[in-house]
């Protein structure tokens, strides 16, 4: 069995193409046949789709490797680990009337996962844990019932903050008072600030447009994920929402992530050329929506997302739910490694969900 | 106060439970200790010891226990 530890100590951005495939390769497919073995649902769709173990242990590049739809998570319960070694259930946003997705992490799994993240993030804010802004309401970990993936990003992401504040209070209105105590009280220090694409554009911003109140942000760094399918049925930019922050608040160090809760931890994150980048821990493989063939940079089609992480629950291949592009390979100008890419946006007929989903209907 | 009693009275204070419950109790083994009352407990050591931990000792603190011996090795405090 390929060791986690070891495959960990890599460099997060630092393996080109050959390295990456080589190690990608590996790790996945040994996971691969370690979900065979001690996943029975996942054993039969394996065998359903004619993937034998001889077929998977002679697999010499990851993209040949199975993989499988993500909305399987909701309709079956398919976990790799006995009951008794469960730690946590993790539920995919989704709103009433939807299937939630149900992830099951072992103790293992789960801080692989926190750990991961924390090396990613680590690229964009530093290695020091900084003072946090939360631009969410504080009902979000309050309230069990709005306790949803929201609630679970915000609280994977506040233990790389030192202190916290949330800049919306209960009522979804702007916490002007807590803020600048906040801002005071860490004045000169680099702010970490985090929050949900929609959230920060539907109540973040407008509270400031409405009230007029313009915080000084300038010494901030923004990590914001979720999607933006309502921004984009808004006809909201990603230009636009940028120069909405730097208007309102003077951030222009802006970063978006791609990630879902099928795989905590190995998310895709926005460099400053706004290419979304896999780490070394994950990776990203567009597919041709007719026959699933594996697309070339530039042609469109559905995103595929690989994690060496998964290791109580099969999810370390899936098939999402949304349409992407590889931009190209190993020569961004911001010098990472690997892929890069673009999400074009949620597949036509796909299932309505998401992060920015679960507040929609009160919005 | 030493540093065993102020490092029993915020795992006491901050997770409300009582010192009987403290030998053996681990991460999310009660309510109170769960990933919201992780971070309050972590704030209030760093605040108690006068230090700021790493992510990876947050995510490595698991136990009453592992959270002695993460300060200890870690962030010079002596128990």
């Amino acid at each position: 069995m390929v060791n986690l530890d070891t495959i960990l100590q890599q460099p997060v951005y630092g393996t080109a193409h050959a390295e990456k495939t080589a190690l990608l390769a590996d790790t996945l497919r040994e996971l691969t046949l370690y979900h065979d073995s001690n996943c029975p649902e996942y054993h039969r769709i394996l065998r359903a789709f004619g993937y034998t173990r001889k077929r998977i242990g002679a697999v010499e590049d990851h993209r040949d490797l199975p993989f499988i739809p993500v909305r399987l998570f909701k309709e079956y319960e398919m976990r790799s680990v006995s009951e008794s070694e469960l730690f946590k259930t993790m539920t995919s946003s989704g709103t009433t009337g939807q299937q939630v997705s149900k992830i099951f992490l072992d103790r293992q799994t789960s801080s692989a996962q926190s750990k991961v993240l924390a090396r990613i993030m680590c690229e964009y804010t530093g290695k020091k844990r900084l003072p946090m802004i939360i631009l969410d309401t504080s009902a979000v970990i309050k309230n069990r019932m709005m306790f949803s993936a929201r609630g679970a990003g915000i609280l994977g992401f506040q233990m790389l903050g030192a202190d916290r504040v949330f800049a919306l209070n209960e009522d979804m209105k702007l916490d002007i008072a807590a803020l600048e105590a906040f801002l005071e009280k860490h004045s000169g220090e680099r702010i970490f600030l985090f929050g949900f694409t929609f959230m920060i554009w539907q109540h973040f911003c407008k509270v400031l447009r409405e009230t007029g109140e313009r915080p000084d942000l300038s010494r901030g760094v923004l990590v914001h994920g979720g999607g933006w399918k309502k921004l984009a049925d808004q006809h909201i930019s990603t230009e636009a929402f940028r120069e909405e922050l730097k208007e309102l608040c003077g951030i222009t160090d802006v970063h978006d992530y791609y990630g879902m809760v099928e795989q905590t931890g190995t998310i895709s994150m926005e460099c400053e050329c706004g290419h979304l980048h896999p780490s070394t821990f994950s990776d990203v493989i567009i597919r041709d929506s007719f026959d699933f063939s594996v697309c070339p940079h530039g042609k469109k089609g559905i995103i595929q997302v690989v994690s060496v992480l998964p290791h109580s629950y099969p999810g370390h291949s899936l098939l999402t739910e949304d349409e992407g592009v590889i931009v190209g390979e190993d020569d961004c100008p911001c010098g990472r490694k690997g892929v890069y890419f673009h999400v074009l946006g949620r597949l036509k007929n796909a299932e309505i969900r998401g992060c920015s989903d679960t507040y929609a209907e009160k919005s | 106060m030493n540093n065993i009693e102020k490092y029993n009275k915020v795992f006491m204070e901050s997770l409300g439970v009582t010192e009987e419950q403290l030998a053996g109790l681990e991460y999310t083994g009660v309510d109170s200790w769960d990933s919201v009352g992780h971070m309050n407990l972590i704030a209030c050591l760093e605040e108690a010891f006068d230090i700021m931990m790493e992510t990876d000792d947050i995510i490595d603190f698991s136990s009453y226990e592992k959270g002695k011996e993460i300060l200890a090795e870690k962030y010079d405090v002596a128990f």
